[in-house]
């Protein structure tokens, strides 16, 4: 039965994987995401699941890519300094093609930073924070119910193109108390197995191979050097190399449209702001205050891989507003995409853009 | 079934150079596999980076060939997610000791159901021969000209402290007893720790006076010796090998397991 409750940001996203099924977690305290594993601790062992608090992030991470081969919906979570330490094992998932979720609540940075303090910087590590070339999905909670429906997504995403994908929370979200309407069921599309007598990493019409799964008799084998299609290290052929890490990234890049998600309001203004995460909230009331159809609204759910075809949905758009807790990470993936004037907002040190400083800019170009 | 068929044999030939001692402790581990009468489906091997970390890759097992030093945590995963597999690691001096130094203690301390075989070359082999935890002082190596100047790990008192259930020590020059204790290792609940020293003749002994393989096979025979052994020499006052290695059963306990299918 659905039922409504009133809860925390981070204890939603927590919420959210167990109904997504997820049953193994393994975190390493950090503020201010700390709270996803607290929960975690208290929930999983009665869901039948496996919580371990590891020695640090790297070893996190190393985990829930452990228990995803052996069959688990797995997640971590954690906020920059820990997000730095995955970075290797994250490129390790993307090339051995292991689906995981990692939830990334940021806070302010570099380095040890705002522990307690919001950001939106890690949006470009999280794109390109591994070494080499690839790809992810990255998803951006604006309320507590994204948190608890953005993270089931986040498992499906993530089992469906056998890639890690990415909750690009922030501390404000994760800490907020918002109405949260729990439901029965979350939509669940699960991992489609590797076929009997299809080697485990040929992959199919999509792109994406089926999962062979450990201890299902498929003996596979599965590393981190450049592999041909039996999973084999073949590290000096530049073919294949550049067949595979093509393929990772254009198994992505391909199903751009099918993976977008996004709200749009007015597409017919002249001026757009485009938000994801906690800034989108001072946006709406921005609009709700204005009532003026020639102002709109993209607000990105998921901002990697970047739904660029949403910005033609603007056809009037002369100028697109883009309001950020970072120098303009993603304004500046807005402005490769479009000839439109892109105007960056960006704001560090922890506080959101309040709906007054957004309608003094938004008025200079009305 | 004989351990032959767990051979991956489409993989084969392996990298290892003429006269390296991983081959023996692969042979070693999958007799003791082959005498648990586990099945190929039940069973992982895991490792990190390095020589030794190529082994589960001739192994015909679901096998997991991580990141330098991580091999622990990612098993960790595997046998938390699954705990009917059985799970075996495979790893090296630099990759346990050095990088995946906080892995190794913490997994011992946690006391997880695995079975750890440390091939311990007291070198970098792959990357070509620089020092690592386990160099002997003053031993050469390509970052080690001089000789190392600082005291190596004992990797079984390591394991012990940390709180494993098994820990023993062999070297390549001892197959059966090497097997053997890979074999109770199995058998013990909880971590269970076998390190195994192996003669690295490209980039140890050729800089360390072991001019031929044999010759550092015949020194893991003539300085071994047992501990129980090696302590009643020394309370005696009884001369024995300098430097010496003791080898054997370090401990065997019950401690409680993490990973332990009640």
């Amino acid at each position: 039965m659905t039922r409504t409750d009133f809860m925390q940001g981070n204890t939603a996203c927590a919420e959210g994987a167990l109904a997504a099924g997820c049953r193994f977690f393994g975190g390493y305290p950090i503020t201010p995401s700390t709270e996803v594993a607290e929960h975690m601790a208290r929930k999983l062992p009665k869901a039948g699941g496996v919580f371990i608090q590891m020695e640090d992030e790297i070893a996190s991470m190393a985990s829930i890519i452990g228990a995803s081969w052996a069959g688990k919906r797995s997640m971590t979570a954690t906020s920059g300094p820990g997000f730095s330490l995955m970075m290797e094992n994250i490129g390790y998932a993307v090339m051995t093609e292991t689906p995981c979720v990692v939830v990334n609540i940021q806070r302010g940075g570099p380095s040890t930073g705002q522990p307690t303090m919001s950001g939106q910087g890690d949006m470009m590590q999280c794109r390109f924070g591994s070494h080499g070339d690839y790809s992810v999905i990255a998803l951006a909670p604006a309320s507590v119910q994204e948190m608890f429906d953005l993270t089931a997504k986040a498992f499906n995403l993530s089992d469906r193109f056998r890639t890690p994908a990415f909750l690009m929370a922030d501390e404000i979200i994760g800490h907020m108390r918002e109405k949260l309407v729990i439901p029965d069921t979350v939509p669940m599309q699960g991992r489609k197995p590797l076929q009997q007598g299809v080697l485990p990493f040929h992959p199919d019409e999509d792109l994406v191979p089926g999962f062979p799964q450990f201890g299902k008799g498929y003996g596979v084998h599965v590393t981190g050097l450049t592999h041909d299609e039996r999973g084999y290290p073949c590290a000096t052929s530049p073919a294949l190399h550049e067949e595979l890490v093509k393929r990772l990234v254009n198994k992505i890049e391909s199903h751009r449209d099918e993976i977008a998600d996004y709200d749009v309001v007015n597409p017919d203004a002249e001026t757009v702001f485009i938000s994801y995460g906690v800034p989108a909230r001072s946006v709406q009331q921005v609009l709700h205050d204005q009532k003026n159809p020639d102002v709109g609204h993209l607000r990105l759910k998921l901002v990697w891989p970047f739904p660029d075809s949403a910005l033609r949905i603007f056809k009037n758009a002369k100028t697109f507003l883009v309001p950020e807790l970072n120098l303009g990470q993603i304004a500046r993936e807005v402005q490769r995409h479009t000839k439109n004037e892109v105007v960056m907002l960006p704001k560090l040190g922890g506080a959101l853009h309040s709906p007054a400083e957004l309608t003094t800019v938004l008025e200079g170009y009305l | 079934m004989t351990y032959q068929e767990w051979f991956r044999e489409d993989r084969l030939p392996h990298i290892y150079c003429t006269g390296c001692g991983n081959g023996t402790v692969i042979n070693c581990t999958l007799m003791a596999v082959d005498e648990m009468g586990w099945k190929k489906e039940d069973t992982a091997f895991i490792s990190g980076i390095g020589c030794s970390s190529r082994a589960p890759g001739y192994i015909v097992t679901d096998s997991l060939h991580t990141t330098h030093g991580r091999a622990l945590a990612f098993a960790t995963g595997v046998k938390l997610g699954n705990p009917d597999l059985h799970v075996v690691v495979f790893t090296g001096d630099g990759d346990l000791a050095a990088i995946g130094g906080n892995h190794f203690i913490h997994a011992c301390r946690r006391n997880i159901d695995l079975t750890v075989v440390c091939m311990n070359n007291q070198i970098y082999g792959m990357t070509g021969g620089q020092g690592s935890p386990t160099t002997p002082m003053g031993a050469l190596s390509t970052t080690t000209p001089y000789g190392s100047a600082e005291p190596a790990f004992d990797l079984c008192e390591l394991a012990m402290a940390a709180g494993a259930n098994y820990v023993s020590r062999w070297t390549s020059y001892h197959v059966k007893e090497l097997t053997r204790a890979v074999l109770t290792g199995m058998q013990t609940p909880g971590l269970s720790f076998i390190e195994a020293l192996v003669q690295c003749p490209t980039n140890y002994g050729r800089r360390n006076k072991f001019k031929q393989v044999l010759d550092q096979v015949e020194f893991m025979r003539s300085h071994t010796v047992l501990i129980q052994k090696l302590k009643r020499m020394e309370e005696q006052g009884e001369k024995f090998p300098d430097p010496v290695i003791p080898v054997g059963e370090f401990v065997r306990r019950n401690r409680p397991a993490l990973g332990v299918k009640v």
